[in-house]
């Protein structure tokens, strides 16, 4: 008999006269009402210690650049729009086309992606991987991370967020949830940012229906 | 198991070694003190928690009792994605798989993602035999390798060493497997993490293989998913060409909806985070993207062992969050190493005598290691009843040993039952007490005890007995109450 239909014998043996036991009553995807779901989501990824700004669309290309003053190099994935890094003065962007190494990525300063959810209760960004996002390895190698998030694009809680994931995970696509810059406890249970991730996450949140209220 | 635990003596001999060390103890102390305050804070910010504990306890049931359909579905969707799927009856299995699976690329070295499956297996001394080097590359798993060391805690392997010792780890090993620290190196945690960043990111860049096991595994789509802090896994998951995973069979879970459960429980139990840094999912292979050869190897090893007790099955919906650990007052002051595996604490004392049986010395004691306190029971997000497992634990130990000739034990409480089954037996042995108490004089404790009864007297400290009894006291006080 083959491992696989030995352990599936020696499953249905060890369940044998067990009861078989339902999946729970539960009703998925309930929504958590915020009275300001964008000031919830600022104040929790402040809290990681990332760097968050409210942007008007108009105001994005002006944030990006404001952000990456100090960049040389910049990588972006093949569908951003190509006017947020229209501003970047004196920097390099490269748009990916799939072939740059791990190597080759590591000697970018910084990227710049779009953002597919975001969750307003734990201060998470969750990349699908979409053209605007691109492959994993762009986000992750780089060692600043500058991320466009829409108001439109916030949910309550993690219930709400896995609705409007599915459709990238049913097509194959893989996703990355990001909560602040890269972090550890490891050393005395004390967090400790910056390891191997992006040890700078720059979220810029952006206002879809309603104007910016004055500074 | 692990062959870094092979021969552990019993648990109460390791802890008395371990309960001598009181560096350790002052850094568990302080480490297990912060991660349960950031836990209580992050637990009472939900109005909900024991309605999500109870769901994540239901779905695991769920999955549990339908562990069949579940992996036969699981099967389909990763082979449909583009992985290759192996079954690994028990460790030796799984490591002749995965050794094989790494030869067949020709790279002589694997990153690691942290992975308690792949520490259960002892992987790592399996590919070293096999001339391949396996980099562990989460901070504290690098402690651990680096320091020669053994793991001491689910989350937090390397717990048991402060920030000085790490440095000292550093600064002799780093440079004979690679990049060393730079020089000048403190003991400041950033500029440690710092080190290790270097230390690693060429191992990263260069990898063309990668190990990990898996928080979840999707039966609907063949999903799996890696919760981490530091982006180590994200590193091993996406840079190599080459990805193998080894995933426990009680892993699964039905549908990718589930995950607003357990993304809920397992931060805040494991970090005392609202969420953890970084998750990533990934679902077979995706052209473009990440490893373009991908494998899936399940796991048994003892688990459907664990699956055929009607009690004892619950401990596999354990989500090795360690916050059973944490809040233990038994782990708190021995440290992880007592108790001979790669899970120790609470969850261990209950996992590894249904995982492996309970024919070792160490295996039989590990259900007496707690005081049946109930604190991990009440911490655990899929409701473990934890205490309830250790009682049920020691009677089948006992069970075992019935038959043949009886320990001192066994004949004490035969005694003993002998003795409290009639009333006058059982004054007449207060009166024996009351003299042996005058006769220890002042000493208001009885220390070690001559012969077989030292294993008794080692383990506690016992109240000498009184001058007088209660029942004695009474007649001479209210006269003879018949």
């Amino acid at each position: 008999m083959s491992t696989r239909d030995d352990m599936l014998t020696r499953i249905a043996a060890a369940l044998e006269g067990a009861d078989r036991i339902p999946p729970p009553q539960r009703e998925y995807g309930a929504t958590t009402p915020l009275p300001d779901i964008a000031a919830t989501f600022v104040e929790r990824v402040e809290d990681y210690r990332a760097v968050v700004e409210r942007v008007n669309p108009e105001g994005i290309t002006a944030a990006v650049a404001a952000t990456l003053t100090r960049a040389t190099r910049v990588v972006v994935p093949p569908g951003l729009p190509r006017e947020w890094v229209a501003a970047l003065d004196g920097a390099e962007v490269v748009a990916d086309d799939g072939d740059l190494s791990p190597d080759e990525l590591d000697h970018f300063d910084a990227v710049v992606t779009a953002a597919a959810v975001g969750i307003a209760v734990t201060g998470t960004i969750v990349l699908d991987h979409g053209p605007d996002q691109g492959r994993r390895a762009l986000s992750l190698v780089p060692d600043v991370h500058v991320c466009v998030v829409r108001e439109s694009q916030l949910v309550g809680d993690v219930p709400e967020s896995i609705a409007p994931l599915r459709h990238a995970v049913d097509a194959g696509r893989p996703l990355t949830w990001i909560s602040g810059p890269s972090a550890t406890s490891d050393i005395e249970l004390e967090r400790v940012e910056g390891v191997h991730g992006p040890r700078t996450l720059h979220v810029l949140l952006v206002s879809t229906d309603h104007p910016l209220p004055p500074a | 198991m692990s062959g870094t635990f092979i021969g552990m003596p019993k648990f109460q001999t390791a802890a008395k070694e371990a309960l001598g060390n009181s560096q350790q103890r002052r850094n568990l102390q302080h480490a297990t003190g912060t991660i349960r305050r950031k836990r209580a804070g992050v637990v009472d910010e939900l109005n909900n928690w024991d309605e999500l504990r109870q769901a994540g306890a239901a779905i695991k049931d769920n999955v549990l009792s339908h562990l069949d359909t579940y992996l036969v579905q699981l099967e389909e969707s990763l082979t449909q994605a583009g992985a290759t799927v192996h079954w690994a009856a028990d460790a030796e299995e799984a490591n002749r798989i995965v050794t094989s699976l790494v030869r067949a690329t020709g790279a002589e070295e694997v990153v690691k993602v942290k992975s308690m499956a792949t520490q259960e297996i002892g992987l790592n001394e399996a590919l070293e035999v096999a001339g391949i080097n396996a980099w562990e590359t989460d901070l504290a798993e690098l402690i651990v390798q680096l320091g020669h060391d053994k793991p001491s805690h689910i989350l937090v392997p390397a717990i048991h060493r402060n920030r000085a010792e790490i440095r000292e780890i550093f600064l002799r090993e780093m440079g004979q497997v690679g990049t060393p620290p730079p020089t000048g190196l403190t003991s400041n945690p950033r500029e440690l993490a710092e080190a290790a960043r270097v230390h690693l990111r060429e191992k990263f860049l260069r990898a063309k293989v990668a190990i990990s096991g898996a928080n979840f595994a999707i039966a609907e789509t063949g999903t799996l998913v890696v919760v981490e802090s530091e982006g180590n896994g994200r590193m091993c998951l996406t840079l190599p060409e080459t990805l193998i995973s080894v995933v426990g069979i009680e892993k699964v879970l039905p549908t990718l909806e589930d995950l607003e459960v357990f993304m809920q429980l397992l931060p805040r139990s494991s970090t005392g985070e609202r969420m953890n840094p970084y998750t990533s999912t990934w679902t077979g292979i995706t052209p473009g993207d990440g490893p373009q050869d991908v494998h899936v190897v399940l796991l048994d090893n003892g688990r459907t062992d664990a699956l055929a007790d009607q009690v004892g099955r619950q401990a596999l919906r354990c989500i090795r969050c360690s916050a059973c650990l944490n809040v233990c007052p038994v782990y708190q002051r021995v440290g992880g190493h007592a108790y001979g595996s790669v899970y120790p604490g609470p969850i261990g004392a209950i996992l590894n005598p249904q995982l492996r049986g309970t024919t070792s010395d160490v295996d039989q004691s590990l259900p007496y290691a707690s005081s049946l306190c109930g604190a991990c029971g009440d911490v655990c997000p899929v409701n473990i009843e934890i205490p309830e497992l250790l009682v049920h634990l020691r009677t089948r130990v006992v069970d075992e040993h019935r038959g043949g000739i009886p320990s001192g034990e066994q004949i004490a409480m035969k005694g003993a039952a002998w003795m409290f089954s009639d009333h006058r037996r059982w004054e007449k042995a207060q009166k024996g007490a009351e003299l042996s108490g005058r006769a220890l004089g002042k000493k208001d404790t009885i220390g070690r005890l001559p012969g077989p009864l030292s294993a008794w007297s080692d383990a506690r400290d016992a109240p000498t007995p009184p001058a007088e009894s209660f029942r004695s006291w009474w007649k001479r006080e209210k006269g003879d109450p018949r």
